[in-house]
């Protein structure tokens, strides 16, 4: 890891701990480890870490877990304030 | 600029196909071969396309490919139809047999194209379909990037097809050690940094905007403009207080795409434009100081170099691994004020510049 963290207290990441059946997919996708299994449960534990991608919300079966998903590019939400869009991806050059 | 995920234009005229070496027959038809050494030609071609040379032909067919002489007991491995992706993968999988899933995301990357549900459930499903592929292997698993995930729902492709998503590596060079360890991703394999490295290689498409004709048109009027002043109209001024605001501009440019990144995690500051406008400042400074700039010119250049390095900076944002949508909007509406207040006090700056010769 890098060590570079972004603001803290930001993210829409939310997780309803009665819903989780304890599958473990949203540990398993998070690539910034913000979600562990503690005692055969999903819990959050770097929240600020998020990155808010979706990928743990789209792969919970049991819907547990939500989160607003986006991209974080300033130039995609400049795009989309030019088009009258929600904050786009499509930028005309880039690579991520 | 913009270093953010790429627009794909509907064009299916080019496929790249030189990394296939034979066919190899299966039940629902012959599969192609590929190649597991990338060549020159696919070297060279991942440059240009960093350098934002006609990347929009960068594709791969979608379908099945094998590598090596894969059974129907050999894995099969997900991929975009980006041709950087694709050879990322190919070109891991050397004496290994596995059979790889290209499926269609409009030649984007699986990241980016995750992220717009073109790498997604729908498109693994029906790709499975096309391709026949409970007709290839017996087994019913498929090896899906975990950067693919934000795309894809492990639990409606089963559903859809039947075949059970196993999440991969974040990083191709990972896919060895996956494999022999049983389909199994374990810590580092499944996290994302952001090394040096990384950073310093989506530094080329930041600056190619440099070289769009906005810039050049940007330069002209600034020489046009420069040219005006009580003296009416010289082309000297024009080239010389033209010149100053382009060479603001560009250092700006340089700070905030070039230095703000390669330096990210020790420049202070959370938000990129803070970090990108103390790089400005720093670079400006003694820059401003040697070349002997009076007061005014000081003032207006120091104020047009770090609102433009504040504002390349926080372009950098969707190119990180690491920032979310929710701050860069936080990050935007703090900031952006600022950006934009230093921009238009560095322009009248500029202009009253013509006007007070002692203190420019």
């Amino acid at each position: 890891m890098s060590g570079l963290r972004y603001l803290e207290g930001v993210v829409t990441l939310t997780l309803d701990p009665d819903a989780c059946t304890g599958c473990r997919m949203c540990a398993q996708v998070c690539p910034h480890g913000v979600l562990e299994m503690r005692e055969a449960r999903a819990v959050i534990v770097d929240r600020d870490a998020c990155i808010e991608c979706g990928a743990c919300a789209r792969n919970c079966a049991a819907g547990a877990v939500s989160v607003v998903p986006g991209v974080g590019c300033a130039a995609g939400v400049i795009s989309g304030w030019l088009r009258g869009t929600g904050p786009s991806c499509d930028c005309s050059t880039g690579g991520c | 600029m913009s270093g953010c995920c790429p627009a794909s234009p509907e064009d299916y005229s080019r496929y790249a196909e030189g990394f296939v070496t034979g066919r190899l027959p299966t039940l629902p038809g012959p599969v192609p071969v590929v190649s597991t050494t990338l060549t020159l030609a696919d070297r060279l071609g991942g440059w240009r396309v960093r350098w934002n040379v006609g990347r929009s032909d960068h594709r791969v067919r979608p379908g099945l490919y094998a590598v090596g002489s894969p059974d129907d007991s050999s894995p099969v491995l997900v991929s975009a139809n980006y041709k950087l992706s694709f050879d990322a993968l190919r070109g891991e999988l050397g004496g290994v047999d596995a059979w790889i899933l290209v499926i269609d995301t409009r030649g984007v990357n699986v990241w980016c194209a995750a992220g717009k549900g073109t790498f997604g459930t729908a498109e693994i499903v029906s790709r499975v379909r096309r391709v026949g592929l409970a007709q290839v292997v017996s087994h019913q698993v498929l090896v899906v990037p975990q950067l693919g995930a934000p795309g894809v729902a492990a639990h409606e492709v089963r559903a859809g097809c039947g075949f059970r998503v196993v999440y991969g590596p974040v990083r191709a060079r990972d896919i060895l050690a996956f494999l022999a360890a049983g389909m199994s991703a374990e810590g580092g394999m499944r996290r994302v940094g952001f090394t040096l490295k990384e950073r310093l290689a989506l530094v080329p498409v930041e600056l190619s905007a440099l070289w769009r004709p906005r810039a050049l048109l940007f330069a002209f009027a600034a020489v046009a403009l420069g040219a005006v002043g009580p003296w009416g109209y010289s082309a000297a001024e024009g080239v010389a207080r033209g010149g100053a605001l382009v060479a603001a501009v560009a250092l700006g440019v340089f700070a905030g795409a070039l230095v703000t990144p390669a330096l990210l995690p020790w420049i202070p500051g959370r938000m990129f434009s803070v970090k990108g406008a103390l790089a400005g400042a720093v670079l400006a400074g003694p820059l401003l100081l040697a070349a002997g700039a009076g007061p005014l010119m000081t003032v207006w250049a120091l104020a047009a170099v770090t609102a433009v390095s504040s504002f390349a900076a926080m372009n950098f944002t969707g190119s990180t691994t690491f920032t979310s949508l929710s701050g860069v909007l936080v990050e935007m509406r703090r900031s952006l004020p600022w950006q934009v207040g230093a921009g238009v006090f560095a322009l009248a700056g500029w202009v009253a510049a013509a006007f007070v010769g002692g203190l420019a």
